[in-house]
């Protein structure tokens, strides 16, 4: 894997987890608990969205292909696809979509604030306003884990529950490949050791404010950011991309 | 029009000698153009016809929300999600300043969503058709919030402050929203022969339930002349429908898309465009119930509703928790 390969995989999975957590929180319009939800839930996923947009058009440079980040957003498929399998689980009830949000926010923030004192001037910038976005996203998502955790009864036990489901979801956060070898080699990369330890002290704090229980280490899923998804990101994708797949040539 | 038939509560219209001393002074306020303020003394009918009205408005724009938001994980490229995300932000926070607008009146926004979803409030009749394809969301924009526009520009002069206040912010809002939706129907009539054809079905379906926004004709109804007495309505439901008709030719011919009228002409006596005879049949049954959405429309709102009634709880059991914490610790 030379470089520019490896360069390009990198933006493919910072703007695939960007954007399928964006396009999973879009389900949500609509359909939230309370009409705050509405507008907090669109608000994330106009940043993640936003952000998608700047990593994937980079993407596009560096490959030197002609693709734009509508081409790579719409049509490639699962295989293609570089997001962590964290980001593409089903919303499920609000905890559900809090608890996997939170998990994502306290390893996003850490990593775009690393990113952003990257040697690729591009990813830096990009980097730098995304971190001050993902600062907000920690916060609001940390502040629902405690709301939801320490409320009632039944919000525990819901959430207790969605933490130890998505819980086999993080080892891959900071599972380290070829790609992310070649591109520390010349500090544009992450230092994902680091980044674990911010989220690792993050996440142990908040769940503890949540009178909620650290799930059991163990067994971890992984794959996403090689291409190898959960069956539930090919219906992402299927209802996200079927407007440009259904009329090839159309603009819009 | 996002409120189309509130009921004012008055049998009968009275002149000035009629009327009690109080309430001689509110009508003198209101004629002199002085904002009418929640702590300020005012007619039982004139609140209670505020509170119907801000709600089905408010009601209408959180409703409004499904339609569009059934194309929000479809749209077409990022940029045009983008847009209908915030478009429909914009929404649910035009919702959230009017319960705050309506709660000014003493009405809680928890009874009036109870009231929606038991189906004694009402609702935009537009919102309870399908939105099928993506051109329905560029129709939407164009139509549905360039009519809601026209009949809400003028409620930012309403007599009641809080409504007026929040009516100004919406209306800057809805011009935006308005402008994206004319821009997808751009980008469709000038893409494919098939996009084209997309665009106009959109427009035959929209059209007439548009003009339907404006309500019946009302030059006759004693709530429009009492409404417009007290200043929450400025015009006649056929005067904003016949603005917007006048509006919409030149905008429908410049996409070279043909509006589903053949009765449609340019009167050159008045200088207005005559439009053919408007269904009122479907628009009473729509209003009632009887529309293609309006019992999803509904179930959707009550489900979220329900299914998030145990993360409200937690967040007021958390919240309780806190100020109790607080309590023990000063």
């Amino acid at each position: 894997m030379n470089r520019q390969q490896a360069l390009f995989e990198y933006l493919l999975r910072l703007g695939d987890n960007a954007l399928i957590l964006g396009q999973r929180l879009t389900e949500w319009i609509g359909h939230a608990p309370a009409l705050e939800e509405e507008m907090g839930s669109a608000n994330i996923a106009l940043d993640l969205i936003g952000q998608a947009r700047g990593w994937l058009a980079y993407a596009g440079t560096v490959e030197g292909a002609g693709r734009d980040e509508d081409d790579l957003a719409f049509q490639r498929d699962v295989m293609n696809f570089r997001n962590v399998l964290l980001v593409e689980q089903p919303n499920g009830h609000y905890g559900d979509t809090i608890a996997r949000q939170y998990l994502f926010d306290a390893f996003h923030y850490p990593l775009l604030t690393a990113l952003s004192a990257c040697t690729d001037q591009s990813i830096a910038g990009i980097a730098a306003k995304a971190s001050k976005e993902a600062a907000y996203h920690r916060r609001r998502s940390a502040e629902w884990v405690i709301r939801l955790g320490d409320g009632t009864a039944e919000s525990h036990a819901k959430l207790q529950q969605s933490f130890d489901t998505l819980w086999p979801y993080t080892g891959e956060l900071f599972a380290l490949d070829e790609v992310d070898h070649t591109l520390r080699r010349t500090g544009v990369a992450a230092d994902l050791t680091a980044v674990r330890r911010e989220w690792h002290e993050h996440v142990t704090r908040t769940l503890a404010g949540a009178t909620l229980v650290p799930p059991q280490e163990g067994w971890m899923q992984s794959g996403g950011k090689q291409g190898r998804h959960s069956e539930q990101l090919g219906y992402v994708l299927a209802e996200m991309q079927f407007l440009p797949r259904a009329y090839r040539d159309a603009r819009w | 029009m996002y409120s189309q038939f509130v009921d004012t509560g008055v049998e009968r219209m009275r002149c000035a000698e009629e009327l009690p001393e109080l309430e001689r002074a509110f009508q003198d306020k209101i004629d002199s153009d002085i904002k009418i303020e929640p702590k300020d003394w005012m007619p039982e009918a004139y609140r209670q016809t505020l509170v119907r009205q801000i709600s089905q408005h408010a009601h209408s724009e959180i409703v409004g929300m499904l339609p569009e938001g059934n194309w929000l994980t479809r749209a077409p490229s990022l940029r045009r999600k983008l847009i209908l995300l915030a478009k429909v932000q914009d929404e649910a926070g035009h919702g959230l300043y009017l319960y705050s607008a309506a709660e000014t009146l003493g009405a809680s926004r928890e009874a009036l969503i109870e009231a929606l979803h038991a189906g004694k409030a009402k609702y935009s009749s537009i919102f309870n058709y399908p939105t099928l394809s993506w051109a329905d969301v560029g129709a939407i924009g164009w139509l549905v919030d360039g009519a809601a526009l026209i009949n809400q520009i003028p409620l930012c002069r309403c007599s009641y402050g809080p409504y007026a206040r929040a009516m100004v912010r919406i209306c800057k809002e809805e011009s935006f929203h308005q402008r994206q939706g004319y821009e997808i129907m751009l980008a469709l009539c000038a893409g494919s022969a098939v996009q084209k054809r997309m665009a106009q079905d959109a427009l035959d379906r929209w059209w007439w339930p548009s003009l339907m926004m404006f309500g019946p004709p009302d030059a006759e109804s004693i709530h429009t002349q009492q409404a417009m007495r007290w200043k929450i309505k400025r015009h006649t439901n056929d005067e904003l429908r016949q603005k917007f008709v006048d509006q919409s030719v030149p905008q429908a011919d410049y996409l070279e898309l043909t509006l589903p009228d053949p009765a449609l002409k340019r009167n050159e006596q008045t200088g207005h465009y005559d439009f053919g005879a408007i269904d009122w049949s479907e628009f009473w049954s729509v209003l009632k119930g009887d529309g293609p959405c309006n019992r999803q429309r509904i179930a959707t709102r009550r489900q979220a509703y329900d299914e998030g009634r145990w993360v409200r709880e937690a967040a007021l059991a958390y919240g309780a928790k806190q100020d109790r914490r607080r309590a023990e610790f000063s």
